[in-house]
This record gives C-alpha cells, structure tokens and sequence, in this order.
C-alpha cells in the first residue's frame, strides 16, 4: 500500500504544472456545486435565521409533508405542467417543421435571410421580451390594433391581465423566441444527408413531401429523440426569467410555475427549507422523467439508447 | 414519360411556391413586432398614448431617449453590465480552457475521478436555496464579484474546450517539450492561438448569456449601484405595469412616460447585442457543431 501511495505522490510530483490547472476547477466545483448539493440536506431541518445549516434541527419528512396539502404548490404544479405540455406539443415540433422548410428552399439569399431573421429573437433576454410583449399587448399596442383593423375584435382589451390566456401567451411568446434557434441543430443534422438518396428518389418519381417523410425524417431520428428526451427531463424547470416578467396579479393563479413558487417561498417568505424540499422533489421528478424518456426512446430506436 | 415528368415539376413548384410564402410569413411574424418596438421608442408620448400605429409612428421624436440619457442611474447601469460582461467573458473562457487542457491530457492522474466529478454537476444542483446560502456565507452578497467568480466555470464548456484541445496533434506538443518548453508554456503559447475559434464560440455566447442575466442581480444584489442594465429595465417593467393597473381609466400621462422610457431602455439594453449580432452569426453554427459532435 505504502508503494503505491509513493508512486502516486511522485506522479503528482512529476505532473504538478498539468495538475495545477486541474486543482482550480476541482476547487471550483466542491465549492459551488459539491457544497450546494450537500445543502439540499436542509430540505429535512427546520432551517431559520438564526441557525447554521449544521445546527438546525431535523425534521425528517415533515417539509414534504407540508407540500402535500400545500394548495398553491399544488396551482403551480398543474401550471407548470399545462405550460410546458403546450411547449412540448407545440413548440417542438415547430422547429423540425421550420427546418425541412428551410432547407427545402434553392434561393440562397432569401435562405440566409430567413436564418437570420429567426435567430434574431433568441437573443433578446427574457426581461427585454417581457417589455416587448407587455408593450405589444397594450390597448393602444400592436396586437391589438392589428385585431381591431381585420375586424376580429371591438374593442382593445389587454391579454396579459386576462388569467385564462396566460398559458397561451407563455408558450406562444416562447415559440415566437426560440423555433428558430431550435432549427440549427436540425439544419446542420440535414446538411449531412447524402444527397444521392434525394436524386435516386427523385428518378422513382417520389414528390418532394414523400422524400422529406422517406428520406429527411428518418436520417434525423437520433437527433430527434435525443431533443426529445432533454426537453422531457426539463418539463418541470419552465422558464423562472418568462415568469418573473410576465406575470402580474391579475394572471398570478395561472402563471405560477414551480420555480417562481419556489423563488417566492425561498426569497421573499425566507422559508428556506420549505423551498428547498420543493426544488429537490422537482429535480428527483425530472430526473425519473430523463431517465424514462431516454428508456422509451431507445426502445423505438431499436434499443440504442441515446444518451 | 413527358407528361409524368411535367407533373412532377409543377408539384415541386407549388411545393417551392408555398414554401416560400409560408417563410415569409414566418419572418413578417418576427420582424413587424421588433420594427414596431424601435419606432415606438422613436415616438412622442401623445403618440404612444393614442396608439394605432403599426409600421411608422405619426410623431417622432427623441423625448424618450432624453429622458434616459439624461438619468445617471442608466449610465452607471450600463457600465456595470459592460464591465460584468467583458471581465466575465474573459476570466470563463480562460479558467475553462485551463481545466479543459489539463483534462484533455490522458496521462493525468485522477482524470477520471475528475472527469466523473464534472459529469455529476451537469445533472445535479443544489438549486436556489442551497446557492443563495453559499454565496451568502461566502460574502459575495452585494458585491460585484458575484456576477463574476460563480460563473467562472462550465463543465459543458470544459468539455467542448477539451475536446478540440484533443484535436490538435500530439507532435506539436512533444517537439515543445524536447525544446524545454514547461505545460503552461505550451497552454499558453501554442494551445491558445490554436483554439480560438472554439474559445471566441464560447465567449460570444457566454457573453450573450452575461449580458442577459437578470437573475444573479435579482437573487444576490439589493445595491442599486450595482444594477445592470436588464435589472433596471425590469424595475421599469415592475413599476409601469402596477402603475397602469392603479391608472385603469385614470390619468394616462405619467404611464406613456414610463413606457416612453421602457421602450427607449429596451433599445438601449438590446443595441449591443444586435450590433455584435453579425460577427456572432459566423461563429455560432460552428459553436453548436462543436457542441454536437461529442460522441
């Protein structure tokens, strides 16, 4: 034994230069990833002001059991999961849609027009965003005056305080930002498609609709799943910065999301363990949720598991 | 034979027709919206008041942006958010390409240990609270260094960074060696040069990802002084929206003043990432290809 911790000093010994640009990121991440994990421990005390995390007292489950028969929780939770089911019905299959369409097009400067313009949006922080839409929704606003002048509505009215289109309005608003960001992936996937099987297809005389089913679809497939699964594992984190900017109190009851709840209870209320129990239930949740979506996907993808 | 082959290309020039059309339609969605926002911002409060304009505002005017320029707290807010951005920026990159470099090395001891660790916090956190608590024991609370040393380091960008180190040829490394040359002397002299375009991908969307942050300020700052830009836009936000609210059928005037200076703030906070928007578009589809090809 003595041996091999000799060899393993002198190694160290002999390596120190490389090792001293290693010891940096270790250092790093025990202090800010390793010791934040440690303090989900306060999860299961009664964490006040005046204790340390070491000296609170354990209260086993009770935190969890509060969250059971917690009934904001409970809004947040089915709020959570309407707008993210929207996101992911929706929102990804846009995308892949807007992708084939891109790709489609012979123009090459409108295609780099496009690609351009539908980057553009994701760049925009979900607080200029959020000004942006609060301006658009306006009664004197864009939307509004676009509606009165094709004569679908009478008289303005402003969305943003109408609770019952919130859920639209966040997936919507969200869409608007990131399809075509979400096309890249995709595009750079396709641009690597051996374009023989499109000439051989085209020779059997398959329309272009039956050579994007046929033949682009399916050389997408992995890359396909594998968004899939990311998006799935990351259902119950729905955006906390769209939140924070769009809800207000009129639309609060709908547009809480676990995260928000979590910020509210944690950063206004100081109810530090409570909140934390919330945010270590959601990430156990969508962790079985990453590692079931990745066990259905690789079953239809002929058992290759993607991850 | 003729004919088949004539049907076929007036479907595909239907197919293109309409694929057209559609995509425009796409980029119209996108386009009137931001183009209604910067002339907003270029209109005069009587304008913004009365509203019902779409594509060119009925009065123009630079009362809005007066109005920001003229408030110290905008300026010293954008100096933090230059100084956050660049100082960030520039300390990420370089601690990720150290680490990424020391573990793209494979007769490292305890690379995988080191590796494993890594990969663990790409898939746990403690989360907010647990994080708040750190960063206030650790006194970074209220401070300017908050916006800089959590954010120092990425594992996903070690790896992309450890992958491309991986990349370049074992020979030049070794033919530094026999010249004497020490490991940072080969990092720093050779490596980097080498790297750039990967390390200028990760700046520029670390960049973006800094100059957009709202929430470390949100969770760790209370001192005005050290608000960023996207901060004081969303205290704009805050304050107008209640305001508008108490003001349902009441006085419109002091509201079309904030939203004056809302919109001109929000051309403000999002002008340098447009103008850098263009040398941002060559890097990043090669960045998200370096992201991709992991294996």
């Amino acid at each position: 034994m003595g041996q091999r911790v000799r060899e393993f000093i002198i190694d160290y010994r002999r390596q120190w230069e490389i090792q001293s640009m290693i010891i940096p990121g270790i250092i790093f991440m025990i202090i800010f990833c390793y010791i934040p994990i440690y303090g989900l421990t306060i999860a299961f005390k009664n964490y006040t002001v005046i204790d340390t995390l070491a000296t609170a007292p354990w209260v086993g489950l009770e935190n969890f059991r509060i969250i059971l028969s917690d009934k904001y929780f409970w809004d947040a939770v089915v709020n959570t999961l309407g707008i993210s089911f929207l996101k992911l019905g929706i929102g990804f299959v846009i995308p892949i849609i807007l992708a084939i369409m891109i790709y489609e097009l012979n123009s090459g400067r409108f295609k780099k027009f496009v690609q351009t313009v539908s980057y553009l949006p994701h760049f925009l922080s979900w607080i200029v965003l959020g000004g942006m839409l609060i301006t658009w929704f306006s009664t004197t606003g864009l939307f509004n005056q676009m509606l009165l002048s094709l004569g679908l509505i009478s008289q303005p009215q402003n969305i943003l305080l109408d609770a019952g289109k919130y859920w639209w309005i966040a997936t919507l608003s969200d869409i608007w930002k990131e399809a075509g960001w979400g096309t890249i992936l995709y595009l750079a996937i396709m641009s690597k498609i051996d374009p023989t099987y499109y000439e051989a297809a085209k020779i059997d005389g398959a329309s272009r609709l039956r050579q994007i089913w046929n033949i682009t679809l399916p050389n997408m497939r992995s890359i396909i799943s594998l968004n899939l699964i990311l998006t799935v594992s990351g259902l119950l984190g729905s955006n906390l910065d769209q939140t924070l900017v769009l809800m207000n109190s009129q639309n609060r009851e709908k547009a809480e999301v676990i995260n928000s709840y979590v910020y509210r209870m944690g950063m206004s209320q100081g109810d530090f363990s409570y909140a934390t129990a919330v945010g270590l239930g959601v990430s156990i949740v969508s962790v079985i949720l990453l590692v079931t979506a990745n066990k259905i996907t690789s079953k239809l993808n002929d058992n290759q598991s993607v991850l | 034979m003729n004919g088949k082959v004539a049907k076929e290309d007036l479907d595909s020039r239907v197919f293109d027709t309409l694929n057209i059309i559609l995509l425009a339609i796409c980029t119209i969605i996108i386009v009137v919206p931001l183009w209604n926002v910067i002339i907003s911002s270029f209109s005069s409060g009587r304008a913004l008041a009365e509203g019902g304009f779409i594509f060119w505002s009925p009065e123009f005017s630079l009362e809005n942006y007066r109005a920001v320029f003229n408030d110290p707290s905008i300026w010293q807010a954008f100096f933090i958010s230059v100084s956050k951005t660049t100082i960030g920026v520039v300390t990420h990159v370089f601690f990720c390409a150290m680490v990424g470099y020391g573990l793209s090395k494979k007769y490292i001891r305890g690379r995988k240990l080191y590796v494993a660790m890594g990969v663990i916090t790409m898939f746990f956190s403690g989360g907010m609270i647990p994080t708040y608590l750190l960063i206030k024991s650790l006194g970074l609370l209220n401070s300017f260094w908050v916006y800089i040393i959590p954010a120092l380091f990425s594992f996903y960008d070690v790896v992309i960074l450890m992958n491309f180190f991986r990349n370049v040829p074992d020979s030049l490394e070794e033919s530094a060696k026999i010249d004497g040359a020490g490991d940072w002397h080969i990092f720093l002299k050779i490596f980097i040069p080498l790297s750039m375009p990967a390390m200028a991908t990760i700046a520029l969307f670390n960049g973006v990802g800094q100059w957009n942050d709202f929430m470390t300020t949100k969770l760790y700052i209370t001192d005005q002084s050290l608000y960023p830009l996207q901060m004081m836009l969303y205290e704009i936000i805050v304050q107008s929206q209640t305001q508008s609210m108490q003001n349902i059928g009441g006085s419109a005037v002091i509201e079309t003043t904030t939203k004056g200076v809302q919109l001109a703030t929000i051309v403000i906070t999002t002008l340098p990432i447009v103008l850098i928007y263009p040398i941002l578009q060559r890097y990043f589809i090669s960045g998200m290809m370096l992201g991709a090809v992991k294996e």
